[in-house]
């Protein structure tokens, strides 16, 4: 169990569910795209809309280019009668972090999660640069392939990585991916052939980016009575948080994370063996800097699913990191498993979640 | 240049101009209504569990959750259940103030849209009143509300209260 002081509630993640990852899914609208994710969450566990006490997701409007997309999405759950419910505008995985607080506060036993985004609709790169301090870097434009490839070069110069070890992870990822049908890039080709790639931004050549996504993906967390009711493996949240860093990138040595190493000590990472790891590293080298930060050894598997690099749908890609590490847990592949999800530039803001089966 | 400066005092503002393009989905259920608007028709979703009856429908009913699958074609007739009469001028306008820009529920609908009222003096709309679509000729149909010109009235009685009153 997790090293922290305070005392946690168990909770459990009852169900996940997402979608089939896509370049562009140009034929349905957001709440078509959620139902059937919705939809699959519930009926997993045998449960309706009327089962769960709280309802928190995760979007952002810039995606689509509109406001209140988020109040829209809650048109593919049906909340009537009126309950209560949230958003954040940020990844799932951060809604999953509201929702859990909610829970240990004991008045709920049952919450549903969701995310959704399709980053098809507009120029990513430019979207993601309103992500930035708005005074001194956003007018310059900095888009996010140029300052990610500003950490994989600060990562080499320190002597920590060569463009060998990211072309070794994606290589690595997209052939996991083979075994995951919900991936988007899924292939067997060896690093000495993806290091023939162009650079898209030196040091960064194109297996090293994520691809576009667009997807959505659901969890049901479950407590008390409910959480043993609704799964006979149940995977217990052992330990569960979240760290955020400067927003000046001139100010953080971009070749750590001492946010990720914070929130893995408060959760307790540590506390024991892990099996399994899922890290969200949607660029090739920040698994690196994770998976050092998270402080895992060689034997822990990352990324079976094979991770953002394999598909990277924006707001769902860190929620369904943790989904994917609770059914490696479900299925017996794992006895204990560290879930990571990141937001804004360079790793700014990072999450960790531990996760733990049991009776 | 001077070594003496004179302090211009603190930056007050700062201009940084955005411009994002994107691209529009309207899915799988608002692409039918958007098609029936360029055939000069209403085409609206009911839900299989409450059977309320949405236009536009965005695919799913928002009370139950659940995917419309079935499409109903409306009639071309409705009933005003709320109004207004716009008399500011703003930017960008394109219709002659006073006009009426009214919530209209069509025959066989559960959810009122927002349209323009034409044809009639603004001091005589009333809650109730029965209107008709007025379309653009065949030739101008297009996929968007703009192939609506505007409702005017149809000369029918005005609807009794209690068939509207959950629409206001």
């Amino acid at each position: 169990m997790s090293a922290t002081a305070r005392a946690v509630r168990p909770v459990s993640i009852a169900s996940f569910a997402q979608s089939q990852n896509v370049r562009k899914d140009d034929e349905r609208n957001e709440v078509e795209g959620l139902m059937p994710v919705i939809s699959e969450v519930f009926g997993n566990i045998g449960i309706t809309k009327d089962d769960v006490d709280f309802i928190c997701s995760g979007s952002t409007d810039y995606l689509i280019g509109g406001p209140f997309s988020f109040v829209m999405a809650l048109d593919a759950v049906g909340v009537w009668p009126p309950r209560s419910e949230s958003h954040v505008e940020m990844d799932g995985a951060w809604a999953l972090y509201e929702a859990w607080v909610l829970l240990q506060e004991g008045e709920i036993d049952a919450a549903l999660v969701y995310s959704f985004g399709r980053s098809s609709l507009g120029d990513l790169n430019e979207i993601l640069t309103l992500q930035l301090d708005p005074y001194y870097e956003a007018p310059l434009w900095p888009d996010i392939v140029s300052l990610s490839a500003l950490q994989a070069r600060a990562l080499i110069d320190a002597g920590q990585a060569t463009e060998a070890d990211f072309a070794e992870i994606a290589s690595r990822s997209r052939r996991d991916a083979l075994s995951n049908p919900k991936a988007q890039v899924r292939n067997d080709i060896a690093p000495e052939v993806l290091l023939e790639d162009d650079y898209v931004v030196a040091p960064l050549r194109r297996h090293a980016l994520p691809p576009i996504t667009d997807g959505a993906a659901a969890i049901v967390l479950a407590a008390g009575d409910k959480a043993a009711a609704w799964s006979e493996r149940p995977v217990w949240i052992t330990g569960f948080d979240h760290r955020m860093e400067t927003h000046s990138l001139g100010a953080r040595d971009l070749t750590t994370s001492p946010s990720t190493a914070k929130a893995a000590e408060v959760a307790g990472v540590a506390a024991g063996k892990v099996d399994v790891a899922e890290i969200h590293a949607p660029f090739a080298h920040q698994e690196l800097i994770v998976r050092r930060a998270l402080g895992l050894d060689d034997s822990v598997v990352v990324n079976p699913s094979g991770g953002a690099l394999a598909a990277n749908p924006l707001m769902s890609a860190g929620l369904i990191r943790i989904g994917e590490a609770a059914e490696r847990i479900r299925s017996g592949q794992a006895g204990r498993a560290v879930a990571h999800a990141t937001s804004g530039p360079c790793l700014q803001q990072n999450l960790v979640c531990v996760l733990e089966g049991g009776a | 240049m001077s070594d003496e400066t004179t302090d211009p005092g603190p930056v007050t503002t700062l201009a940084t101009p955005i411009r994002l393009d994107f691209e529009f989905t309207p899915g799988v259920a608002q692409s039918k209504f958007l098609r029936g608007l360029e055939r000069g028709e209403f085409l609206g979703q009911r839900c299989a569990t409450c059977g309320k009856v949405y236009v536009p429908s965005r695919g799913s009913c928002p009370t139950d959750g659940v995917p419309t699958t079935e499409d109903v074609l409306l009639g071309n007739s409705g009933t005003v259940t709320t109004y207004c009469v716009v008399n500011v001028p703003f930017a960008g306008q394109s219709i002659e103030i006073p006009y009426i820009c009214a919530q209209i529920l069509l025959d066989g609908a559960n959810l009122s849209f927002m349209g323009l009222i034409q044809e009639i003096p603004t001091d005589q709309i009333r809650m109730g009143m029965r209107v008709e679509a007025v379309w653009v000729d065949e030739a101008e149909l297009t996929p968007s509300l703009a192939s609506v010109r505007y409702f005017r009235p149809n000369g029918e009685p005005d609807a009794d209260y209690e068939t509207y009153k959950e629409y206001l």
